[in-house]
């Protein structure tokens, strides 16, 4: 009995010294957070990928909310969770947000190995920034892809691959968040992000060689030679710009006519998810459903 | 026997082309010059389509101070002005020279005679250096860093000595030792002037020792000037680093950067560079050729080869046998620290050591295995680093901790790349993870 | 003509390879090995192939059904290693099954969840041997006479580490006048477990090791200088403690300085680190040994130590180039 007694006294005592040692530290080393970085630390993605540009989706939270704090939450987007995110943050720290167009990571290269034979191999650590140390890299381009993967290592949601038979990565639009790590990763800067355009329709210059036209010829079958026959199609609508021989074509301006894809003489141009063109003859009807969307 | 006190390798020495003595190749066709011979800022072109230029004609004026000028090797009309893939592996603003006849420069003295500091009791310090920044010579071991530069020691650092590096620690190479074979005098003589330049009384010629009868030449020849000493070495990579050779020569060791060679009072020059001073000041001849070994083991002739600036590899290649079949890799350079080429036609420039070619089985690197800890890479690094460490850090990208273990500490040598049982790409990495660190501390100053 | 490789320097290699090194360790050991056959017979012969057997087949088994990993590693040597360095720490009459019990604790838990070679923190073969040690202790300690050539039902005997530890528990120096001399000790006329019989032809291994670079002195060294000093200390303080000499043939002190500690994948990677670890072992192993509950120590001590190789190798740092000569300039 006495044992029994014993025992629970002793444990008794130390449950409670432990208890109110907790209980003091606790008090002591309490951190005060503000409620609101908690409530929006909730509806984001909790991805911590870092698109936003803050270390991982607590720093976004506690930037927003000082930027509610000074009155506005212009230049914040989680690229993640993009408009309906946004808007639940903006509703928790009530303020109000502007509208973003949705954006997509885009790889402006075309240099597959059909267009852009290989004129050495490269044997290395398979790293893209470590195969640009080498110089050109195995094609003739030093502009376009190395194609050792680092954008795919540096995506967290598996939307971009190396599709092995063009050597080329491939985004996945569905999985692409638009958090631009890929495009952060590459040594080139090949990868853009673009916007999505109405139903992910959308021109792009899939080249970004700025060497003098004959040698980008030389380098890939698919390149940009800076010939400015796009841009002349597109005086009506000046979404065309030529600089350092390659051509760019500004998403905002692009009515999507598709002209300069026609007129582009080395197919550096893409149409993105339009319907399969129809032959010839139909092709004017096919220009006015876009029109209707405009 | 001396030699520096921290790891270090000695890969198999391979001078193939030791024997072999030097050999004047035939003028190119065409010659190219690279406005990027250089470390720094690089030449501006002066000239355009349809100069006519003779040998010693200058190209490219240096675009700053840490810069050089380039002169034309050979005579004849400028046919572009434009970017060409050089060894760098990339397209550079070059000149393109058409070769027609060997018309030199009036003022370059074309005699083989040796004219010895005390046959010209005029000549000053400011006057050698000026002489050697206008012949646009450059550090002729490979680093091509322009020794003008080097010659100047930033204000309140003192030269106590000077260093010439004639330890051609790269396996294959073996022009600098046929240089000292072929010039020694002139190789003491240009000694001397870098000495009278930087105002300092001692002189030290490092060879190792696996060039005895270089040894006995210079030493020889040294005898006349008792302010020279010729140092021999234990075979050791990578001796020939600037910071290792100082170590190994007077014993002093280069803290870490930012601290300079010039803080231990030792300024080092390769032989090469010497010569060229030599030529400089003494002949009036600007930097326009050099002397490359050209070797391999399936080269027909492994050969020294004196060569015009601008000349293509491939016409070198031609000179010694040809390019064989089964060539799987050309490096400019040697195969420590050379670069692998894209192909033959680039053109040699002031930095061209040596050029190796390997067979198919030698070119590729084995099959990658997990790393085992086995901490020879840690001893073999000759800066007292842990490479496997930076190697993965830089991988995953911890650039603070690739910071913190002194990663910009690191030469690039490749003794733990070349050591490693795990044929890991370390250094691929560890350079990976030094330039990104190295531009992280750059943004950091500028704020 | 064929494509150039382009690569960054260097562009040569030195030839040495993971094989070389793991293979190396194998041939150093293999006089050692004969010798072990020579004193125990057909019992150590069945115990060692056992023990490598097993440890292959678990490594194969492993990389191909539960990592599926196509390159299969058995071929690297690190498993055959780790069994034969299993099997040298086992009493030559030990189960079989028994043996394959340690083998997969050995690879699957000491080597294989860590992610294979070059990523384990213990000493995989140890792990394995500590693993028996503690769970069978009764047939892990009962060691066959060395020259006895039968497997079954072979006479044992008290090894000199028992008769040692009894020196101590007693008080009684003249427990150590059984010891066998320290001669004996070095060629191996003892009890004990297959790897403790002959010091010299560990020995004669260690230094073909050294020779071809695979390892290097700092772990031997500093272990056995050690424990040579410490356990000296102890003797000229007390002769209850047996002398020196004895200490460092006896048990399984030259196989695991020589053999288990310098281990690459779980020994520190710095010289200096390299000292530390190796003058801890020293110093752990005789406080086992004396006054612990087991009479061999080594096992434990490299065992303690590999635990504390991340923290040694986080601030034992290579000597820096320069780094003197900065601090002086500091100064």
């Amino acid at each position: 009995m006495n044992l029994i007694l014993l025992a629970v006294i002793a444990l008794g005592a130390i449950g409670l010294t432990a208890a109110l040692l907790l209980y003091f530290a606790s008090r002591k080393f309490a951190v005060h957070e503000d409620e609101r970085i908690g409530q929006v630390s909730a509806v984001l993605p909790q991805a911590n990928c870092g698109g936003c540009g803050f270390p991982g989706c607590a720093g976004f939270a506690g930037a927003c909310v000082k930027a509610a704090d000074k009155g506005s939450l212009e230049g914040l987007l989680c690229p993640v969770g993009g408009q309906p995110v946004m808007e639940q943050v903006a509703g928790i720290l009530g303020m109000a947000v502007e509208a973003s167009a949705p954006k997509v990571a885009v790889v402006r290269c075309n240099g597959s190995c059909e267009n852009r034979p290989r004129l050495v191999s490269y044997d290395g650590a398979q790293s893209c920034k470590v195969q640009q140390m080498t110089g050109m890299g195995e094609t003739g381009c030093p502009y376009g892809c190395l194609g050792c993967g680092d954008c795919v290592e540096a995506c967290q949601f598996d939307a971009i691959r190396i599709n092995p038979e063009t050597m080329l990565p491939e985004v996945d639009e569905e999985k692409c968040t638009a958090c631009g790590a890929c495009s952060k990763a590459c040594p080139r800067q090949i990868i853009e992000i673009r916007l999505k355009g109405p139903k992910g329709r959308r021109m792009v210059v899939l080249c970004n060689n700025k060497d003098k036209g004959a040698i980008a010829n030389k380098a890939c079958k698919a390149s940009c030679i800076g010939c400015g026959k796009c841009v002349k199609t597109c005086e009506k609508f000046e979404a065309i710009t030529l600089e350092n021989n390659l051509a760019y074509i500004d998403a905002e301006k692009c009515k999507l006519c598709r002209k300069c894809e026609e007129a582009c003489p080395k197919g550096a141009i893409h149409a993105f998810n339009f319907p399969p063109r129809k032959p010839k003859a139909e092709e004017i009807p096919n220009v006015e459903p876009q029109k209707a969307e405009q | 026997m001396k030699t520096f006190n921290i790891g270090g390798v000695h890969p198999e020495e391979n001078k193939l082309s030791a024997g072999s003595p030097i050999r004047e190749v035939q003028l190119p066709k065409q010659a190219v010059f690279s406005m990027f011979q250089h470390i720094g800022a690089p030449a501006n072109p002066v000239v355009q389509k349809g100069d006519v230029v003779k040998v010693g004609t200058l190209l490219g004026e240096a675009g700053g101070f840490v810069s050089a000028p380039v002169y034309s090797s050979v005579s004849g009309k400028v046919s572009k002005v434009e970017p060409v893939l050089d060894a760098s592996g990339t397209r550079r603003m070059a000149v393109i020279v058409d070769v027609e006849g060997d018309d030199w420069e009036e003022s370059i003295d074309r005699s083989t005679d040796l004219v010895k500091l005390s046959d010209c009791p005029k000549l000053d310090s400011k006057t050698i250096i000026e002489k050697i920044k206008a012949a646009g010579i450059v550090g002729m071991g490979g680093a091509t860093f322009p020794t003008h530069v080097k010659l100047c020691p930033p204000p309140g650092k003192v030269a106590e000595c000077v260093i010439v590096n004639a330890v051609e620690c790269e396996p294959y190479l073996t022009a600098d030792h046929r240089l000292m074979l072929e010039h020694a005098e002139e190789i003491l003589v240009g000694l001397q002037l870098v000495m009278k330049a930087v105002n300092v009384t001692k002189g030290y010629i490092g060879i190792e020792k696996n060039k005895p009868d270089a040894i006995a030449l210079m030493t020889e020849k040294a005898k006349q000037y008792p302010e020279i000493e010729i140092v021999p070495l234990k075979v050791k990579y990578p001796q020939g680093g600037e910071k290792q050779l100082i170590d190994a020569v007077i014993g002093r060791q280069v803290p870490a950067p930012p601290a300079l060679p010039i803080d231990t009072g030792a300024i080092v020059q390769n032989v090469g560079t010497i010569f060229a001073i030599y030529q400089a000041v003494m002949k009036n001849k600007p930097l326009i050729d050099r002397i490359i070994t050209v070797t391999g083991k399936s080269v027909k002739q492994p050969s020294n080869l004196l060569a015009r600036l601008g000349t293509p590899f491939s016409q070198l290649i031609e000179e010694c046998g040809g390019l064989p079949e089964d060539t799987g890799k050309v490096i400019g350079g040697g195969p420590m620290m050379g670069k692998a080429l894209l192909n033959t036609d680039i053109p040699m420039t002031k930095g061209s050591s040596g050029l190796l070619i390997m067979r198919q089985d030698e070119a590729k690197r084995a099959e990658v295995e997990p790393c085992i800890r086995c901490a020879k890479c840690v001893g073999a690094c000759p800066m007292g680093l842990e490479p496997y460490l930076l190697a993965k850090v830089s991988e995953q990208k911890d650039w603070e901790v690739a910071e913190r273990e002194d990663i910009v500490s690191c030469i690039e040598c490749g003794s733990c790349q070349f050591t490693c049982p795990s044929h890991r790409p370390l250094l691929d990495y560890i350079r990976l993870g030094k330039s990104t660190v190295m531009g992280i501390i750059r943004s950091r100053a500028a704020k | 003509m064929n494509k150039l490789v382009i690569s960054l320097s260097p562009h040569v290699h030195g030839g040495d390879s993971v094989q070389k090194n793991m293979y190396g360790v194998c041939i150093a050991l293999l006089p050692a090995l004969l010798a072990s056959f020579w004193f125990f017979g057909w019992g150590a012969v069945a115990v060692m192939t056992a023990s490598v057997l097993s440890c292959v087949l678990f490594e194969w088994a492993i990389t191909k059904f539960i990592l599926k990993r196509d390159k299969l590693t058995i071929l690297d040597g690190s498993a055959i290693l780790t069994g034969l360095l299993l099997g040298f720490n086992l009493p030559s009459n030990l189960p079989i099954w028994i043996i394959v019990l340690g083998a997969l604790f050995a690879i699957g838990v000491g080597k294989m969840t860590f992610g294979g070679l070059g990523q384990n923190i213990f000493n995989p073969a140890l792990a394995g041997r500590v693993f028996l040690l503690i769970s069978f202790p009764v047939q892990m300690t009962t060691w066959p006479q060395a020259g006895n050539m039968t497997y079954v039902d072979a006479e044992t005997g008290a090894t000199p580490l028992s008769l040692m530890q009894k020196a101590i528990l007693e008080k009684d120096a003249s427990v150590l006048n059984d010891l066998p001399s320290s001669f004996d000790m070095l060629i191996g006329q003892t009890g004990g477990s297959m790897g403790e019989v002959s010091a010299l032809l560990l020995l004669i291994g260690c230094a073909f090791m050294l020779w071809k670079k695979i390892i290097t002195w700092h772990i031997p060294v500093s272990i056995i200088v050690t424990v040579l000093a410490f356990a000296g200390l102890l003797h000229l303080a007390n002769p209850i403690y047996a002398s020196p000499l004895q200490v460092i043939f006896s048990g399984g002190l030259i196989l695991g300085a020589c053999y288990m500690a310098t281990d690459y994948v779980t020994s520190p990677m710095s010289k200096n680190g390299q000292l530390i670890y190796g003058v801890c072992i020293g110093l752990l192993t005789v406080v086992i040994r004396n006054w612990g509950a087991y009479p061999e120590g080594m096992s434990f001590a490299i065992i303690i130590m590999n635990a504390f190789t991340p923290l040694i190798n986080n601030y034992c740092k290579p000597l820096r180039f320069g780094e003197v000569v900065g601090k002086e300039a500091a100064k």
